[in-house]
């Protein structure tokens, strides 16, 4: 029987991860040493630079990283916080709602922008608008929609041309979307208004925006709402086919936010990793490519559109909210 | 007189411990009470703003198609950012099934309406402040209630109350060392009419027992009331002593000049030397007395006098050569001489019969204690001050009591077999102190005694 409970011990982190990341990978430093487990919303690609930069400081620590779509990230977590020394994610209010509900570690040693940081545990170390993805031959020789308004103009004049090639965030799967979506909603009804509009469209769902960006790129989309600028930015850089616009009426930007697991037995390891991030992501001069984009450091008040982090962030995740929210998109944009 | 007295504690003392005691209390009392006030201050900030969330989002609770729907606004929990952020919780209760929110967070289900109820809770190890209050949903069939709770965490009171603690501190500090200041001046103040008065009856010269007569304080009046009378009645019986005192002399001297003269023509009568010989003795013996009763009247004199000094323009060398003119056939009789040197004239502002007193006591006893052929030599001078020196050729001053000489009835202990009272050097010194001046007892190097009467 004790046998049995030792073999159990032994095999749990197996039976705990029978789940489908969307990447594992495992940075081994120079020498067998402890692992960093890091469990991020982030591609591998874009993260790169940041665990490299780590290990080459600290060559005697591996860093598992562990890619999953943020609303997996929280259910993951909360369910194993040991198993986890680190959590990155883009969707800021399931961040914050961690650090609310007591998962997270004080990190009382770094020194942070007030307005980038809550409770000295979650930590902001990009900024990242939300941007329009349009395909360049669709819009060619006509007017680039630079506003929302103007988007939904552009749809109506030839619905013909955009039916079924218009695409956003599934807002019921991506944490990411959910967070776009109500702060959008929150800003304005036009929101409401361009949701009608693709939704008459039959807009195409996604649980991603590296799919919306190739979709958009290969003409299988002409029009991606609330795609992260970050990703679309790199991807350009080797594919002209698609233009970025960021909305010049609200700009909504989000703040990429780790944290350090409270049941991390790494404590002081974790707390170096989101130092040295936080440094790399404020040193400008970085060339890694591709890289996220670093955190703008002037005031918040100059830039009303970042989320910003604060208790407010609760609201929508709030079960009665989310529930009314998710219908009233459902009803908007699956006709 | 007395020079131990009896001293227990200080008024000063005991007054400024008591002013700082009390400051000291009040300065902790002002603390507490202005902390304890500030600290309900700021809990009130916080109850206000937890109610305002909870309104904010019982408001928004409705019933559509017998469902509870609750969809309030991004303003209630973002009310509730603080600088510390503080963590929210909240839950949303219908009768007693949670409908959204933490679970954990304490729900007694029997919520008053219409009112908000304030707590201090504990949420998950965590002390919490919780704002609770209901409402009752009517739909087509049902009633239904509602209960709203929001919790906040308590981190940016604790600055607060920190910082509140901090500055009341200082406060209490600052108005502390401030009292503390204030004590000593008060004390001070208070302590004045008192240091005043004893400077004033330490200033007085030794003769003076005239009343107080500056304003005191009316708390001093008893104190200074009793002095005043002591002081009277001292006065009254030193004047009877003295006025006693020469009255027996006076009695005494006229009959002795009598006794004197029978003497003397009984001496011319008789032959046998045993006879002559006691007479002699006799005569001597008179003579000490009367002299004494002379000098105790002199005493008496300059006593009063110098208690009454009327002071006109005085030359001291015609003092002195009228006082050896009249000395000399008593010089004369030891082969004295008497010499005055000096300035021709030395004008000062005293009683003419006071000085010629203490002078003549002063040439009298350079003449008692000189040996026969010698010389007293008197020099006056009037720089740097009126001084008058009077030197003897004799054995000089017994080095080791020389100031206890002025007193009264204090003789030397080298002087046996010369008549005298030990009243003549006090005489010289009462004058001296009448005038504001000083008398000097030294001897010469070369023998004999000098005595400086200066002004």
């Amino acid at each position: 029987m004790r046998y049995l409970f030792v073999l159990t011990l032994c095999l749990w982190p197996l039976a705990v991860w029978p789940q489908d990341w969307e990447d594992r990978q495992v940075f081994k430093g120079t020498s067998d040493g402890q692992t960093l487990r890091i469990l991020s919303s982030t591609d591998t690609s874009y993260f790169a630079p940041i665990i490299d930069q780590y290990l080459k400081e600290h060559p005697d620590w591996s860093v598992e990283y562990l890619v999953a779509t943020t609303a997996a990230i929280d259910q993951t977590f909360r369910k194993n916080p040991d198993q986890f020394d680190i959590v990155i994610s883009s969707a800021m209010d399931l961040q914050l709602k961690l650090v609310n509900d007591g998962f997270a570690l004080e990190l009382s040693e770094i020194d942070h922008h007030d307005w980038a940081q809550w409770r000295q545990r979650l930590f902001a170390f990009t900024a990242e608008p939300a941007a329009i993805v349009l395909n360049s031959a669709a819009f060619e020789g006509q007017a680039i929609p630079q506003t929302r308004q103007e988007l939904i103009q552009a749809l109506r004049q030839q619905p013909d041309k955009f039916h079924g090639k218009v695409g956003t965030y599934d807002v019921r799967q991506s944490g990411l979307g959910y967070l776009f979506a109500t702060q959008d909603a929150r800003m304005s009804e036009t929101y409401w208004r361009l949701m009608e509009v693709m939704g008459n469209l039959n807009a195409q769902l996604y649980c991603c925006s590296g799919e919306m960006i190739d979709d958009v790129a290969t003409g299988k989309l002409l029009v991606a709402y609330n795609v992260l600028g970050s990703y679309a930015a790199a991807k350009q850089e080797a594919d002209q086919r698609f233009e970025i616009i960021l909305p010049s009426d609200f700009p909504t930007t989000m703040m990429r936010t780790g944290l350090v697991s409270k049941g991390t037995g790494q404590g002081e390891a974790s707390e170096e990793f989101i130092r040295q991030m936080i440094a790399f992501q404020s040193n400008a001069e970085n060339e890694a490519s591709p890289r996220l984009p670093p955190l703008d450091i002037s005031p918040l008040g100059a830039r009303p559109s970042v989320i910003s982090l604060e208790p407010a962030l609760l609201t929508y995740l709030d079960r009665l909210k989310r529930r009314t929210f998710i219908k009233e998109w459902m009803n908007a944009v699956i006709q | 007189m007395a020079d131990i007295v009896n001293v227990s504690g200080s008024l000063r003392n005991r007054l400024t411990l008591t002013l700082i005691g009390g400051a000291a209390v009040l300065a902790v009392v002002l603390f507490i009470v202005v902390r304890g006030y500030a600290a309900q201050i700021a809990q009130q900030g916080q109850d206000s703003i937890l109610e305002a969330s909870v309104t904010s989002i019982l408001d928004t609770a409705i019933l559509r198609d017998g469902q509870v729907e609750v969809d309030f606004p991004y303003a209630s929990l973002s009310m509730l950012g603080t600088d510390s952020d503080d963590r929210v919780f909240y839950a949303i209760y219908q009768d007693d099934t949670l409908l959204s929110g933490y679970k954990a967070l304490p729900h007694d289900g029997k919520s008053l309406q219409n009112q908000t109820v304030h707590k201090t809770a504990t949420y998950v190890e965590t002390h919490v402040r919780m704002a609770t209050a209901s409402r009752i949903l009517v739909g087509a069939n049902t009633r239904t209630l509602i209960s709203v709770s929001v919790a906040q965490t308590q981190d940016a009171l604790q600055v607060t109350l920190a910082r509140i603690s901090r500055n009341v501190g200082l406060f209490g500090a600052g108005f502390f060392l401030l009292s503390v200041l204030l004590s000593f001046w008060a004390t001070a103040t208070t302590i004045r009419p008192l240091k005043r008065l004893t400077g004033s009856v330490t200033k007085r010269g030794p003769k003076d027992l005239s009343p107080v007569a500056s304003p005191v304080p009316v708390e001093m009046a008893q104190l200074v009331t009793s002095l005043n009378s002591l002081m009277g009645r001292l006065d009254t019986s030193l004047r009877q002593s003295e006025d006693f005192i020469a009255e027996a002399a006076h009695r005494v001297r006229t009959p002795l000049a009598t006794v004197r003269s029978h003497a003397e023509a009984t001496l011319q009568r008789v032959d046998r030397d045993e006879n002559r010989q006691a007479l002699r003795s006799m005569i001597r013996a008179i003579d000490e007395s009367s002299r004494a009763a002379g000098q105790l009247l002199d005493h008496a004199m300059t006593t009063f006098r110098a208690d009454h000094l009327e002071r006109v323009d005085v030359d001291l060398v015609e003092v002195l050569q009228e006082l050896v003119l009249r000395l000399t056939p008593f010089a004369e009789m030891k082969d004295i001489d008497l010499v005055i040197t000096g300035e021709d004239q030395v004008i000062i502002q005293g009683d003419s019969i006071l000085l010629q007193n203490g002078i003549r006591n002063l040439i009298d006893n350079a003449l008692k204690y000189s040996p026969a052929e010698s010389e007293i030599s008197i020099r006056v001078t009037s720089q740097p001050k009126p001084t008058i020196e009077i030197c003897d050729q004799g054995q000089g001053f017994p080095e080791k009591d020389m100031d206890q000489l002025v007193s009264r009835f204090s003789r030397g202990d080298n002087i046996k077999g010369i008549i005298g009272s030990g009243l003549g050097l006090t005489i010289a010194n009462d004058v001296a102190l009448a005038h504001g001046g000083t008398l000097t007892l030294n001897n010469r190097p070369g023998g004999g005694a000098c005595v400086t009467f200066s002004f």
